[in-house]
């Protein structure tokens, strides 16, 4: 069960640093809409978790989650990509600097909006090159003409400014250098992961009282353990690609550069923060909504049933790109027209996104309106709810009691489900003109940037496997543990 | 059968009429047409004057709902709602933003849609129903394991990576097929090749997981172990009893879907440079050409109905259970 | 001996589960001649069914493996075979029919196509040799019109038209063996009978070997040969049928007969199994499998596992008290054990007091829509015209086929389902009036056991949450702590530990569910609970419980029981009055010794015939009825019955018959008893 705690960490965590960053630093903090909606639905998410320990059902249904390898594995990076959202979704203005570098007098604020996650990892937000550069180039993608220290002009390809920069003369080290940083970076981070580890079993078997020699088997999962071995080990292997990343990265540009020079391991570290968004808060949005028409019309039937089918077959009946397309148009149209009402760029891509989840839900809560009507239609008619009614049992007692928590797992498979299906989304949608702002950064956008470079010769491929290589990672973890999650909660559906 | 069908033809009215309600709403309430033309017209610095000729020219002078100066019919029909929207249910799609036929556009751009879609579709479903039927006849051996694992892996890859991926491989690297383009007749065969093979390989693992799910629930059922108990050979069980049972749900899902291919693929099409409806919308998105969004909007609300009415007369023809009245 | 079908020796079949091995068929053996009718008799979970599938070698799931034993049919060993002779073998040499004859047939083949599938599979047959042949099949198990039936699907077919051409598909192979797994259990008792008359014509006709798997030992008692009984994934008795039924041996055996419910045991309780079934575990066992719950257990039933012995001719027993070297501690083996339930002093028939529920004339209907605008074509007569009364304390049973409406009767009067006409007069307030507040309020007064236990609680609430749930929403009892001392005194009073209410309902057995429910329905102090069906669902030990529990609450709170059964030997044991329904109408009622004893109505008649019985001495001819219920979307003219009826006369088919009084007070509806 402690693995369940893993989402109060992440919150917890979060607003630690970001109290301790706020406290520490001279900056004001900004609250983005789409923050305090993630803020929110890790705090659901923690109250959800509450409930569920407090029934012994559902916690034997979650433990099988868990018990399953792939479940344990998945979940854990999961919560890696939900830490980093997190973290990026605490923002604020720094102190305004100029242009020596040192802070003006407070009350001044920067317009650049950042948050902790930018902090973490400012060295890859600061570094710009000029343009492409290839991964673990130490110059550019193209030739161009440079003054030589003699006053003549070459056409060469320039050094970078930062990717390398510390090889200095000794640009045939690289080699070298990239494997002397991999293994340092293996070498910490893998006794991080065996202090991070050995601390926590320690620590467990003491409060449990789990005697050394049994301890194996606890690991294991044997005798209806969770398989905790699973789950240190996904870890560890986390660990180690963080310390090793975090080694080449401060030397290197790890997946390049793009168009402008900007670190492109950076971006796809940035755009974890869009596909969840998008992946969650608009399952945030719609759910109300498909909750209450759902239940509403399967148990009241009659006219109520009939204007909510007519409502959702209306919604249904737009090919889902299309109705999107409208109103991403007119938001634009509507944001063009009104540039007053946003104080920064971040707080404009901010409301564009919002109002992107807000009709990505509208399109997509009549598919579970849908399921929920057929299941409640069925619930309804069991005895329990009979007996309910012949108590005397109010209406929306019976439809809270009786029929929402036994249409509950039905919610939770597809909100899992759409999960991954959302974040493919985003991409195609960047792709077509309707997704994300232009200036936010998302695996869309930045598949759609390089794919004009498709052309070029030769191709530009970095940002593409970066952005794909971070999706498929997100999206197959999602699509496993939802898989877990179906073969749990939905006996029936089992393979 | 009849009186279903004109039920059914009587229902799609209010559908449709909500869906033009909704687009109207979207297009003119929350946007003036002023704000329409000035984004047409370049942001700054718009005269009112050029405002209003762009209106004039567009049609989008008139009052939205109600003419009050005009009389007895006139103060419905010459509106922006009658003119733009019901006109719709006509068919009568009238010109797009950059003042084209929209109508002539959608006939000329429907048959390299469906030179596409229909491969796909038509190769897709056998494809799928073949890979899910495999799985399911090696059920629970390691084929099943790793194909079910391999198709999880090929339905977390983005489609756009399929897309991209074949286009570098198979276009650029290989030069099998020519990357983009389109021909009409027979020699335009080399053109669809690639788009077609990519539609399907995205759209495997998906959909031949889902059609194993499918058939192993079907499997399991009562007549199942009738026909064994028969003696029949596990070959006919799966295809003699599942798969025609199976075939119930797996019709259906895609009957709805059959009228929708008229509309084509966004991304293949416009990838690939087909000349078909789907690049039509993006361009017509890209372009901010409204009249062909509320166009495609509403032709894309009538196939879905279509869709419907078709899936409901497939369950007739696939089910002896079910009859319509 | 010449004759052997079937010989099987030592079959075991265990599931593989995370949790070690369950070893649900344990050790079986039993041998079947030809022309012969083995019935394996057990209760759920014993293991008879697995039994059957493991000779077909069809296992359900992929965890279930047949771990050892031999199944000798006419000289191959079927365990050897490979699976592909194996496939020569099902629907030939030896063939199978099923419990739900509804969802065993392929919804979308026709039936022909489904016979024909099995035909062409061992035989040779084309063309129109091929349908010549199932179309014998259709005549021989009595299917009319079979050449037209041939192309219809299953749908269209009644439950007992599919049971037939289930065993015409196992006929097609002219099969040795017929194992049959509870062929009758989901159909209705004039249907049953009619298929077990089949299943014993064509037995005469083809010298079959049948393999009779079922619960019920009134069908044992019509249909077999040779019993063996099954406890936990053993046989424990093998007799002949007639010593069976004359001294069932095993004290398993005597227990079942024990706690059926006849009506000579009236206002007695009935003698209960105490206990569950133990886990199927291997390890499980050092003893008796069923000394746990045997009141005759010695010391040494727990430490011996006990083996099959001989009793007499023909006659085996899986008993320590039938083993010649501890006989000595039982005495004479069979008269050592005491009969469970002594006569306990008969209650008095407490004469009628006053009316607590009155229903005239209800009716409910339900619309037929049709066309374009969903025009309103017709009705469904579920129920039409409905008559009957309860009095305080008194049980009024309501019998019928499924279909007829009785559970509509319920509903309607728990206005959960409104009725279309009539009056609901309960304690001279009628319901059908009532709404909003005011029926809210009344509600406390009738409430409602169902029939499946399983459906009937949340299974996301907590027992006690369950049992208070009416209490709160009533006002019954507004403070917490007396409303949970309540909780505990209800558990008590159904028989359950206080510690219950902590628990959900998942976590307890059938018959426990089933008194969590009556605890349920007891919290609000209910003048009236109307059972529909409660033990239905339920094997037979447990049902007496739940009869017991029943009966024993009414003598102490004196709540009248509205009781809706299609079981006539619970009416016999349980009711003070019968109501017998047929297609929404109520054709004869009147107290229980005179309707069940006597019946009148030719349909009682046909009913009470109908109903296999035990006791070969008061076995009486079978009325056979035609067809099946009509549909009461499109009822028979005049009297709904006489389409069937074996004693119509010309004049039936106009009008429905007058309610007519008879000396004794029953109500009868026919042509053969005129209005006076």
């Amino acid at each position: 069960m402690k693995a369940l705690m893993i989402p109060l960490f992440i919150l917890l965590t979060t607003v630690a640093i970001s109290l301790g960053v706020t406290g520490l630093f001279d900056v004001r903090p900004v609250l983005l809409w789409t923050d305090a909606l993630i803020m929110l639905l890790l705090l659901v998410l923690v109250f959800f978790i509450v409930q569920v320990r407090a029934s012994a059902e559902r916690r034997a249904t979650w433990r099988q989650v868990l018990r399953s390898r792939i479940g344990m594995a998945t979940a854990v990076i999961l919560s890696c990509y939900v830490l980093v959202a997190a973290l990026d979704s605490v923002h604020f203005r720094p102190a305004a600097q100029d242009a020596a570098g040192t802070a003006q007098r407070s009350g001044f604020y920067s317009m650049e909006v950042i948050s902790v996650l930018d902090l973490l990892i400012m060295p890859l937000h600061d570094q710009m090159e000029k343009s492409y550069s290839a991964p673990f180039a130490t110059r550019l993608y193209s030739k161009e003409v440079v003054v030589m220290a003699d006053g003549s002009q070459q056409r060469l390809y320039p050094r970078l400014q930062y990717g390398g920069a510390h090889l200095a003369d000794h640009e045939e080290r690289r080699g070298t250098d990239i494997a002397w940083r991999v293994a340092q970076g293996a070498v910490a981070g893998t006794v991080l992961a065996v202090l991070l580890c050995g601390a926590g079993v320690l620590l467990v078997a003491r409060r449990a009282g789990i005697l050394p020699g049994q301890l194996s088997g606890v690991l294991c999962g044997r005798g209806g353990h969770l398989p905790w071995h699973v789950m240190m080990l996904t870890l560890s292997v986390i660990i180690v690609l963080i310390a090793v990343a975090f080694m080449l990265a401060s030397g290197y540009h790890i997946f390049g550069t793009d168009k402008v020079g900007q670190d492109v391991f950076y971006q796809s570290l940035k755009s974890i923060r869009t596909a969840l968004a998008i992946g969650t808060l608009t399952t945030l949005i719609m759910l109300p909504f498909a909750l209450a028409l759902g239940l509403m019309a399967g148990y009241f039937r009659g006219w109520i049933d009939d204007v909510i089918q007519y409502l959702y077959t209306t919604l249904n009946s737009i090919p889902g790109v299309l109705l999107i397309a409208a109103a991403v148009l007119m938001l634009q149209v509507f944001m063009a027209g009104h540039p007053e009402m946003f104080e920064t760029d971040a707080a404009r891509a901010d409301m564009r996104l919002l109002f992107l989840c807000m009709i990505l839900g509208i399109t997509s809560w009549t598919g579970l309106c849908r399921l929920l009507r057929g299941e409640t239609l069925k619930v309804r008619e069991f005895d329990y709810v009979q007996a309910a009614t012949s108590f005397g049992v109010g209406h929306l007692q019976i439809i809270t009691r009786h029929v929402m928590p036994n249409v509950m797992h039905i919610v939770l498979i597809s909100v899992v489900l759409d999960f991954s299906g959302l974040v493919l989304a985003e991409a195609i949608l960047s792709y077509v003109g309707v997704g994300v702002d232009p200036s936010m950064f998302s695996w869309g956008n930045m598949i759609n940037g390089a794919r004009l470079e498709l052309a070029r010769e030769p191709v530009v491929w970095w940002s593409l496997l970066a952005a794909f290589s971070f999706m498929f990672v997100l999206v197959l973890a999602a699509n496993l543990f939802s898989d877990v999650i179906r073969d749990a909660f939905d006996p029936k559906m089992r393979g | 059968m009849g009186a279903y069908l004109l039920r059914r033809v009587f229902y799609a009215v209010p559908i449709l009429l909500g869906v033009n309600l909704l687009t109207f709403m979207l297009f003119f309430v929350v946007n003036t047409p002023d704000d329409m033309a000035r984004m047409q017209l370049g942001m700054k610095h718009v005269s009112p004057e050029a405002i209003a000729s762009w209106k004039q020219a567009h049609g989008y002078d008139r009052p939205l709902l109600i003419n009050l100066q005009a009389r007895g019919m006139d103060t419905v029909t010459e509106t922006v709602f009658f003119d733009k929207s019901l006109r719709l249910f006509a068919f009568q799609f009238g010109q797009s933003d950059s003042g084209r036929d929209i109508g002539y556009e959608i006939g000329q751009r429907m048959m390299p849609s469906l030179a596409v879609a229909i491969p796909v579709f038509v190769i897709g479903l056998l494809v799928n129903i073949t890979v899910a039927m495999l799985l399911v006849f090696f059920r629970a051996s390691y084929l099943d394991i790793g194909g079910v694992v391999l198709l999880v892996v090929l339905m977390s890859i983005s489609s756009l990576f399929y897309i991209i991926g074949g286009q570098y491989l198979v276009g650029k690297l290989f030069q099998l097929v020519p990357i983009s383009g389109f021909a009409d007749g027979v020699s335009g065969w080399r053109f669809i090749m690639l788009p077609v093979a990519i539609g399907v390989v995205s759209g495997l693992g998906s959909g031949a997981r889902w059609y194993r799910t499918i058939f192993l629930e079907e499997g399991g059922k009562d007549y199942v172990r009738t026909a064994r108990a028969k003696g029949l050979s596990e070959l006919s069980v799966l295809f003699k009893h599942v798969l025609r049972n199976a075939l119930i749900p797996i019709l259906t899902g895609a009957v709805v879907v059959l009228p929708l291919l008229f509309m084509g693929s966004l991304i293949l099409e416009s990838f690939f440079g087909i000349p078909g409806l789907g690049s039509y919308v993006i361009d017509a998105i890209n372009a901010q050409d409204f009249s062909i969004v509320r166009a495609m909007v509403f032709l894309g609300s009538v196939l879905y109905i279509v869709g419907l009415v078709l899936t409901d007369i497939s369950y007739t023809l696939a089910d002896p259970r079910i009859r319509l009245t | 001996m010449n004759d052997l079908v079937l010989k099987v020796e030592g079959l075991t079949t265990c599931f593989d589960t995370a949790s070690g091995s369950l070893y649900a068929v344990d050790g079986v053996g039993f041998e079947i001649c030809r022309g012969e009718t083995l019935a394996l008799l057990g209760e759920s979970g014993c293991g008879k069914s697995l039994t059957a599938f493991s000779l077909m070698r069809l296992l359900p799931t992929r965890q279930a493996r047949i771990a050892a034993g031999r199944v000798v049919l006419g000289g191959d060993d079927l365990l050897a075979l490979p699976e592909l002779r194996m496939r020569d073998i099902r629907g030939n040499r030896m063939a199978m029919i099923f419990q739900e004859p509804m969802t065993s047939l392929n919804p979308v083949m026709t039936v022909g196509e489904q016979i024909a599938e099995a035909v062409v599979r061992h035989g040779k047959l084309r063309g129109r040799a091929l349908a010549s042949r199932v179309i014998e099949l259709l005549d021989a198990v009595g299917i009319p019109d079979a050449a037209q039936r041939s192309n219809e699907y299953p749908h269209m077919l009644s439950g007992g038209m599919k049971q037939r051409i289930m065993i015409a598909m196992a006929l097609a192979g002219e099969p040795d063996l017929l194992i049959a797994d509870e062929p009758t259990t989901a159909l209705d008792v004039t249907i049953q009978a009619q298929v077990l008359e089949l299943m014993r014509d064509l037995q005469r006709s083809k010298g079959m070997a049948i393999l009779l798997i079922t619960h019920d030992l009134g069908v044992v008692a019509e249909m077999a040969d040779r019993v063996a009984v099954m406890y936990a994934g053993q046989i424990v008795e093998q007799a002949e049928s007639r010593d069976f039924f004359a001294s069932p041996c095993h004290p398993y055996s005597r227990k079942l007969f024990d706690s059926l419910p006849t009506i000579a045991k009236r206002h007695q309780p009935l003698a209960i199994i105490k206990g569950n079934v133990p886990p199927l575990t291997a390890a499980g066992y050092s003893g008796c499998r069923f000394a746990t719950r045997c009141d005759m257990a010695k010391a040494l039933c727990e430490g011996e596992i006990p083996q099959l012995q001989d009793a007499g001719p023909g006659r085996a027993v899986r008993c320590f008290a039938y083993d010649d070297r501890y006989r000595g501690q039982w005495g004479d083996g069979a008269s050592a054990i005491i009969p469970a339930a002594a006569a306990r002093p008969q209650q008095q028939e407490s004469g009628a007091d006053g009316g607590l529920l009155a229903v005239r004339d209800l009716k409910v209907y339900f619309k037929i829509q049709k066309g374009l605008f969903k025009r309103t074509v017709g009705h469904i007569k579920a129920v039409d015209g409905v008559s009957i009364s309860i009095g305080r304390g008194r049980t009024l049973a309501l019998v019928g086929e499924s279909g007829c409406g009785k559970t509509t009767v319920a509903k309607a009067i728990l206005q959960l389902q409104r009725p279309t006409s009539g009056s609901v007069l309960f304690n001279d307030v009628e319901l059908t009036t009532l709404g909003g507040e005011a029926l809210r309020r009344s509600r406390a007064d009738f409430q409602i056991i169902f029939q499946d236990p399983y459906s009937s609680m949340n299974p996301r609430m907590l027992v006690g949450d369950i049992i208070q749930e009416g209490m709160i929403a009533l006002g019954v009892e507004p403070d917490p702590k007396r409303r949970a001392l309540k909780v505990d005194e209800l558990l008590q009073q159904v028989g359950l530990p206080p510690e219950a209410k902590g628990r959900y309902p998942h976590e307890f057995s059938g018959g426990q569910r089933q008194r969590v429910c009556i605890a349920r329905a007891l919290a609000v102090n209910p003048k009236l609970i109307i059972c529909d069906e409660p033990t239905s669902a339920l094997d037979i030990s447990v049902q007496a419980q739940i009869l017991n529990l029943l009966q024993q609450l009414q003598r102490t709170t004196g709540v009248s029981y509205l009781f809706i059964t299609h079981n006539l030997s619970v009416v016999a044991y349980l009711a003070d009055e019968v109501a017998v329904m047929y297609l929404g109408r109520i054709v004869e009622q009147g107290r229980v010794s005179d309707v069940l004893t006597a019946p009148r109505h030719p349909y009682t008649q046909a009913l009470i015939s109908a109903i296999p019985v035990i006791d070969a001495g008061t076995r009486r001819e079978t009325i056979r009825l035609e067809g099946d219920l009509p549909s009461p979307a499109n009822p028979p003219t005049g009297c709904h019955f006489h389409v069937r009826c074996p004693q119509a006369r010309p004049e039936c088919s106009l009008q429905y018959p007058e309610a007519a009084i008879l000396e004794d007070g029953r109500m009868v509806r026919c042509v053969l008893y005129p209005r006076r």
